[in-house]
């Protein structure tokens, strides 16, 4: 199946769609032209698992415009099990701390809302706990 | 039997669940603790109920069902025709849930997207209309989803129950069934029980009016009617679920139609997530499939208020057993529970007032 190539990248901020090299089959996230790793031409897409664990994080108390509503909340460098380094939102926490290494999930949230009341809803990835069973 | 079974609505084809995914929110508000806000004495219709975390709705809920219900169905995204969502709390007034949640999954625009409402049977009804999608051929998979973040207006008997959750159904053919839908009948009267005006936030509803004429009657003509067409009765089935506004109903209801507690305890789950409107009765089949044996029959009837019912008979094939354990069961989800008070609730539902 012909699946046009700008359609799935639209897609990385809802499900983690990114790329895989042709040439040395490194994953790459966000997707871009060129591969970070060998410089080859990168344009095969590939759907990211969504696992991995927490590499640093920080709460933010006073969050920027768009995001008052949400504070407190945790954003944290999230290394992907196939290699890339994305900054997301944790979310789902409960009252379970956060550490370093502990194992998340992507999961498609509600980011924020672009002008209030009237606005767009923004959807994209965030983080939470793994602990729910098969995914 | 001459024209007995007329009604029924029959596909050309054979029609089934090829795969389901339940969505649950992780935080609880018990029932006695909004008794404790409002001073309220009496029974308590629930145990407590499911809230919706402050970054969830309709869409981000469906997003994770869907994907359940795709890992266990085993397609590729890109096979579906339809992605129709019932509820009557989509995000948006104008622009289906449908969109987001199609590009979300990776299904491909070429499909048909709807938001469907017709109050607590706003998801069955999707399933109806996916059912008519594959079992004419114009489609070989549908997505349909129920889900809701109710709200009741504080204070409201309704504030007790209305709870956060729901179901993604994908109907394919037949013979890729892990349950076969062997019949659907859906039944239909103007009866004004409860309902909600345009760009109001709370719904109201007729105190008295939403038990005999407009739950049981319909519940009953709907399971009376589908049971009758088939030829079966309640010892045909090893389970049963109903809508479920309380626990209190779906056992009568059940009850009336000849089914025990045994056969509708596996799919009451009102007590623990709340009512889940147009999510409640489709996510209660989802407990049952987690735990039904081939062969097992299974009957559905969905309740809406307006108001009308939805009727399935389901019957449970071999490929239960493989794609059950590809995602997360629905007890997993009701067992991730972060209990909160009726503050940080007001806080979550935006039922407070930031100037
Ligand atoms: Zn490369």
């Amino acid at each position: 199946m012909e699946i046009p190539r700008h359609w799935r990248l639209k897609k990385q901020r809802y499900a983690l769609i990114g790329e895989v090299c042709p040439y040395c089959d490194g994953k790459i996230f966000p997707p871009r032209d060129v591969c970070p790793h060998c410089g080859g031409e990168a344009r095969n897409v590939y759907p990211f698992s969504g696992k991995g664990t927490v590499y640093s994080y920080t709460v933010m108390q006073d969050a920027p415009a768009g995001y008052e509503s949400q504070a407190p909340y945790t954003v944290a460098l999230v290394k992907l099990e196939e290699g890339p380094v994305v900054t997301a939102q944790l979310t789902d926490l409960g009252e379970q701390a956060v550490e370093i290494g502990m194992p998340v999930e992507m999961v498609t949230r509600k980011l924020r809302e672009d002008g209030g009341a009237k606005g767009m809803l923004i959807y994209g990835y965030k983080f939470r706990p793994v602990g729910l069973g098969p995914h | 039997m001459g024209n007995e079974n007329m009604h029924l609505l029959k596909t050309d084809r054979p029609v089934g669940v090829i795969g389901y995914g339940a969505y649950v929110p992780r935080y609880r508000l018990p029932a006695e603790e909004t008794a404790r806000v409002w001073a309220a004495k009496g029974g308590l219709p629930v145990k407590e109920k499911a809230v919706p975390g402050l970054d969830e709705d309709v869409i981000t809920m469906s997003i994770e069902a869907s994907r359940n219900a795709l890992a266990r169905a085993g397609i590729d995204p890109c096979e579906l025709r339809a992605v129709w969502i019932g509820s009557e709390s989509h995000p948006y007034a104008v622009k289906p849930s449908g969109t987001v949640v199609a590009e979300a999954i990776g299904a491909s625009r070429h499909i048909s997207a709807a938001d469907f409402q017709f109050a607590c049977k706003a998801g069955t009804e999707a399933i109806v209309s996916a059912m008519g999608m594959v079992g004419s051929g114009m489609g070989r998979y549908a997505l349909a989803i129920g889900m809701d973040t109710a709200q009741g207006r504080p204070g409201d008997q309704l504030e007790y129950t209305a709870g956060a959750g729901g179901a993604a159904y994908i109907l394919g053919p037949g013979e890729e069934a892990l349950a076969v839908i062997e019949a659907a009948y859906s039944y239909v009267s103007d009866t004004p029980d409860f309902w909600r005006r345009q760009y109001q936030k709370y719904p109201e509803h007729g105190q008295r009016f939403t038990g005999e004429p407009a739950y049981f009657k319909h519940i009953d003509e709907a399971g009376r009617y589908i049971l009758e067409a088939s030829g079966l009765s309640a010892a045909d089935f090893r389970y049963a679920v109903f809508h479920q506004p309380n626990a209190k109903f779906p056992q009568k209801a059940g009850k009336d139609l000849g089914f025990s507690d045994e056969q509708i305890k596996p799919g009451l789950l009102v007590p623990v997530i709340g009512n889940t409107y147009a999510g409640a009765a489709i996510i209660g089949l989802t407990a049952v499939l987690d735990i039904a044996q081939p062969g097992d029959r299974v009957l559905v009837v969905s309740f809406g208020s307006g108001a009308g019912s939805d009727a399935f008979i389901l019957r449970v094939t071999d490929l239960i057993d493989e794609r059950r354990a590809k995602a997360p069961s629905t007890q997993a989800y009701i067992a991730r529970r972060t209990q909160i008070d009726y503050a940080t609730y007001a806080r979550y539902r935006g039922k407070l007032d930031l100037g």
